[in-house]
């Protein structure tokens, strides 16, 4: 089970989805999830190996590190990937429940009973609600992840270099990140589009009750 | 063989389980097996590398991780992961024997479509109940078991910055430090969330079988 496994699964819900929606779709895949793999875990590779004390004391390297980032960026962005796609498999799960009751009803009542639904695919009824509450869940997914990077990184930068003070290091230690520049450029890239995805999605959530 | 291999195993329990089941399914290869393999294993990644021990004795960090790190976190998820995954295994080899035996009255003579027996949705009823209904309940155990296990070796949940090691050749008690002990702490707790959850999602799934079950032994009375 891996990004290209998930990727896969989510390419089904293209065809339940509006324009907004693919839209959607094309910037998460392409720009937050490909530039994740491709590049954004590289740079944090060696975040713990290259953050540098100006200390011999051991253990302090590893005090200081743990405070100053008590959850990667890496690690956030990966949950945020994965919570924010997952709304869509509930409308692919939706979908999928509405042709198995009008296969069940196809089954009681003969070939040529009347359909239940014309269109299984069609965003009317349950189905509207299940996408529109997809779109909310995913917006608020975003703004909510957009805080913790805030209040865990203020500013969303990160600076060169940080004081420490935590036992066991012997007083107040400089020490210094590996490429913050690069890290900095990253996140800043990332929030953009996590920007970007809910302004679609609250484009889309009102295009949807604006249709309706 | 790798995670794939289970998903593609398990894939297939998916057209015979209940609405509860497939979600439990869902459930199990995104928030556990995909967070496991895209970031937990990461963060455990450098774990042994990076403990440090405040001695320059040669051996002491070695003996001092092994003592507080018996089975890293990473390789009991995965035997979780595993155990939890495999009585959904009977439930498909139950299915297959039931398959079986119906190609097997075919080739005696009987009148039976193939092709609708390959895609026939095999209903839960009879012994395949019992499979079922056993299988939910291995898996409920095992979740249980790993639970505890975690409790026990670790002392609750929480991961220690700091560890007291004076295990031989440490010459005395030692100051050792764990690696990003905040986010293993994030990370545990995460997983024991979802596991939490993946147990209350059997419970209810067997709960509904056993109602199931019983409304029709009360359908068929009256």
């Amino acid at each position: 089970m891996n990004w290209g496994v998930f990727e896969g699964l989510l390419s089904g819900v293209n065809k339940y989805s509006t324009a907004f929606g693919r839209i959607w779709l094309s910037l998460v895949f392409i720009f937050r999830l490909l530039v994740y793999v491709v590049a954004a875990e590289r740079v944090w590779s060696d975040d713990h190996k290259d953050f540098d004390c100006n200390t011999r004391q051991p253990g302090c390297t590893n005090v200081c590190f743990d405070h100053f980032f008590p959850i990667s960026h890496i690690r956030l962005w990966a949950l945020q990937l994965i919570l924010v796609t997952c709304p869509s498999l509930l409308v692919i799960m939706h979908v999928a429940y509405r042709e198995d009751r009008e296969k069940k009803n196809r089954e009681k009542n003969g070939e040529n009973c009347p359909r239940l639904y014309s269109n299984t695919g069609k965003k009317h009824g349950g189905l509207w609600w299940t996408y529109l509450l997809s779109l909310i869940f995913k917006a608020g997914v975003d703004v909510v992840f957009l805080y913790i990077f805030y209040h865990f990184y203020r500013n969303y930068t990160l600076p060169r270099l940080v004081k420490c003070e935590l036992p066991p290091c012997p007083n107040v230690v400089d020490c210094f990140i590996s490429r913050p520049t690069e890290k900095n450029i990253f996140t800043l890239f990332m929030v953009v589009t996590a920007c970007i995805c809910i302004v679609l999605s609250l484009i889309e959530a009102a295009y949807l009750i604006g249709k309706r | 063989m790798d995670w794939g291999t289970l998903q593609a195993v398990l894939g297939g329990v998916n057209k015979h389980s209940t609405s509860i089941g497939k979600i439990w399914l869902t459930v199990l290869f995104i928030f556990r097996i995909m967070i496991l393999v895209v970031a937990a294993e990461r963060v455990w990644g450098d774990e042994q590398q990076d403990f440090v021990c405040n001695t320059l004795q040669p051996g002491c960090r070695n003996v001092c991780y092994d003592h507080f790190f018996p089975i890293s976190h990473i390789r009991l998820w995965a035997l979780q992961l595993i155990f939890v995954s495999t009585p959904a295994l009977l439930v498909a080899m139950h299915v297959a024997y039931r398959r079986h035996e119906k190609k097997r009255r075919f080739r005696n003579g009987e009148k039976i479509d193939i092709e609708e027996l390959k895609n026939e949705k095999v209903h839960i009823r009879g012994p395949l109940w019992w499979t079922y209904t056993s299988s939910i309940f291995f898996r409920i155990v095992f979740e249980a078991v790993f639970m505890y296990v975690f409790y026990y070796m670790y002392d609750g949940y929480q991961m220690p910055r700091l560890v007291k090691c004076n295990a031989w050749p440490c010459p005395n008690t030692v100051d050792c430090f764990v690696s990003r002990p905040t986010e293993k702490t994030t990370f545990t707790i995460f997983m024991l969330a979802v596991s939490g959850i993946c147990m209350m999602l059997n419970l209810a799934e067997l709960c509904y079988l056993v109602m199931k079950i019983c409304m029709k032994e009360s359908r068929k009375t009256t």
